[in-house]
């Protein structure tokens, strides 16, 4: 199995702090990290070859910095990593985004050899928009399977684990496919230290848009259709429901009704 | 940080220290109490390579360099010194064969620890502590073989371990010139594990007697020649003081890290505690000798690695980082007040585990002699 795990460095959002008075987020200092759900879909490749055999590949657009994050996937266990880097690509939205990193696709297949299956997180916790993954799809025209909680492989057949709100599907689908990963029973595991050593060693390419077959007008702020006007936070309602009937033997059978309502009990 | 590491080292340091935050606090309190062996979370580590950090890379091992060594045994002594202990041990067994074993010799000893095992440094017998030329453990040559006969006690990883290096006299009439140095498996007939410590602090590494009865080994396990045993292992002590230096560091620093928060959270008259001046003056000492502690740990180090002389800045280092980890978790425990004192809360352990850092490796008095000796030669 030929696998493609697209990832993203972002900035670790639970350490992010808002400008009591621009209400926006202060990206100065924030540490980035691997995007947590490309963690888990990471370790669902690395499982898969363990399994299966083949290989593991790691592609992030981005700039040089975002080269970190590839070496964390390749301690890990990841085989390969490649950066896709141009300053025509900065201020990409998704769809641009997920134009170029199918573009890259495609030029490392002619190099090497096709992409049996293509794993991303299911979104990225800066954007949120979990669009990409789904784009890179339709762009290379293959089969997708969103919201993956496991997947098991049976020759060309591929077995999708599928969370819903409130039950799972599963879904078989043939390679070439793209599978989007949500928060699986699978951690990332850890490096060892000649893992880290080993990954700090490697010289990771970088592919910039000479390297590739690409429409310059469809990337960076051109390609955007989409664009981020503002980011702030939401004032505060209150919200719940205040329970007071005439005896408390009241509000509790009342609050057991609602809840029995709700399906939480 | 007091380590100036480039990005490479660092990531190595940074890897340890989520491996200890998640993998193994949760657990220590437990191990603490019990003494029951953590087996489990020593696999771990195994599976990280954190065994054989020492180990050259042409032998499996990581061949980490000994400034970011000392930086993981750091980081690992502020989660569990004992754990940093059993791990650090296993390189103090593979010091000996370092600086006298032949290719081998380090191949012999690797191929058994790499995999994930546990060594350790077979010196100390009832009569023979900081009198270390007092060994009585003898060493008889028969044929191609020694026969070993003899008890050491306060073995750290003594009943875990699947190699030995053990010092035993090959001729008495010598005293220390007449001591010896060899490699023993595990698996030589006629070893046992005596009597496991049950110990003040470290609870989390395992102490033990081993007994060697009759026990035969071939001659090539003799690591240098016979008579070298005392030097080699003064050597060892030497190189291997700085890294326990270290980890006396991580008991202070985790003491002080406690504090901090401590003193943030805790209301009295109306204020954080941290707003006062006797408890910043307080905290600020323990930072002051924390960090000069600290320095002295990679002043040593670094003088290993410029081939220089280093037994004097070794002993002071460990001299100074074992006293100063005493003196920094009583401090906790002052700041800390009613609570210090309860096991509820992780500063007791770290006074309890700071306390043997005075006295292993060579007690806070032979360092002071030591260093007396190069002030006085």
């Amino acid at each position: 199995m030929n696998i493609l795990v697209c990832v993203k460095q972002v900035p670790d959002t639970t350490e992010i702090k808002i400008d009591p008075i621009t209400n926006t987020l202060i990206r100065a200092g924030v540490p980035s990290i691997l995007n947590p759900f490309d963690a888990y879909a990471l370790e669902l490749a690395i499982r898969i070859k363990e399994t299966n055999g083949g290989s593991v590949t790691v592609l992030t657009m981005g700039p040089d910095q975002a080269k970190s994050a590839l070496k964390e996937c390749l301690s890990a266990g990841a085989d390969k990593a490649i950066l896709v880097s141009d300053r025509a690509f900065g201020g990409s939205d998704t769809l641009a985004t997920s134009y170029i990193l199918s573009t890259t696709i495609k030029a490392i297949e002619n190099k090497t050899e096709r992409f049996d299956l293509i794993l991303c997180g299911k979104q990225a916790i800066d954007g949120d928009t979990g669009q990409v993954g789904p784009e890179i799809a339709e762009h290379l025209g293959y089969a997708q399977v969103t919201y993956a909680a496991d997947i098991t492989v049976d020759g060309e057949n591929l077995r999708v684990k599928r969370e819903n709100e409130d039950h799972y599907e599963i879904i078989e689908t043939q390679i070439p496919a793209v599978i989007t990963v949500i928060k699986t029973a699978y951690e990332l595991r850890y490096a060892t230290i000649k893992s880290k050593m080993a990954a700090n060693k490697v010289q990771i390419p970088t592919m910039t848009s000479i390297d590739l077959v690409i429409d310059l007008e469809r990337t960076g702020l051109k390609g955007s259709p989409t664009k981020v006007k503002k980011t702030f936070i939401p004032q505060l309602k209150k919200s719940g429901i205040k329970i007071k009937e005439e005896t408390v033997r009241e509000s509790v059978l009342k609050l057991i009704s609602l809840l029995s309502d709700a399906t939480l009990i | 940080m007091g380590y100036i590491l480039n990005e490479e080292q660092n990531s190595l340091v940074e890897m340890v220290k989520e491996f200890m935050i998640h993998e193994v606090k949760p657990h220590v309190a437990k191990f603490d109490i019990t003494g029951e062996f953590p087996r489990d979370l020593y696999e771990k580590a195994f599976e990280m390579g954190l065994h054989c950090l020492e180990i050259p890379e042409e032998f499996g091992g990581g061949g980490v360099d000994y400034l970011t060594a000392a930086a993981i045994y750091e980081e690992m002594a502020k989660i569990d010194a004992g754990f940093s202990t059993g791990l650090c041990a296993i390189s103090l067994a593979l010091k000996p064969v370092l600086i006298a074993g032949t290719a081998q010799q380090k191949k012999l000893f690797s191929d058994i620890i790499v995999p994930g095992a546990f060594g350790a440094f077979c010196l100390t017998e009832p009569n023979a502590g900081s009198d270390a030329g007092s060994v009585r453990t003898t060493a008889v040559r028969d044929g191609d073989e020694y026969i070993i006969n003899g008890g050491k006690c306060f073995i750290t990883n003594g009943g875990v371990s699947d190699v030995y290096v053990v010092f035993a006299s090959t001729d008495k009439s010598k005293g220390l010139k007449g001591l010896t140095a060899f490699i023993v498996e595990r698996s030589r007939n006629g070893i046992t594990v005596g009597k496991e410590e049950n110990k003040m602090g470290i609870r989390l590494s395992n102490t033990t007697e081993v007994v060697f009865e009759d026990v035969r080994i071939p001659a090539t396990n003799l690591l240098g020649k016979e008579g070298d045993g005392f030097k080699i292992a003064m050597k060892t002590l030497d190189l291997s003081r700085p890294f326990i230096g270290a980890i006396a560091v991580g008991v202070a620093q985790r003491a002080i890290d406690e504090s901090v928060k401590y003193s943030k959270q805790r209301i009295q008259f109306g204020k954080s505690i941290a707003e006062f001046q006797a408890i910043q003056f307080k905290l600020a000492d323990m930072d002051i000798e924390t960090e000069a502690a600290r320095q002295t740990v990679v002043h040593a180090i670094q003088l290993i690695l410029a081939k220089k002389p280093y037994s004097r800045e070794a002993a002071i280092a460990k001299c100074f980082a074992g006293d100063v980890a005493v003196k920094v978790a009583l401090d906790a425990i002052q700041i800390l007040g009613g609570y210090g004192y309860s096991r509820d809360y992780p500063v007791e352990k770290l006074l309890r585990d700071a306390k043997i850092f005075q006295i292993f490796e060579g007690t806070n008095q032979i360092q002071r002699v030591i260093v007396a000796g190069h002030l006085l030669k």
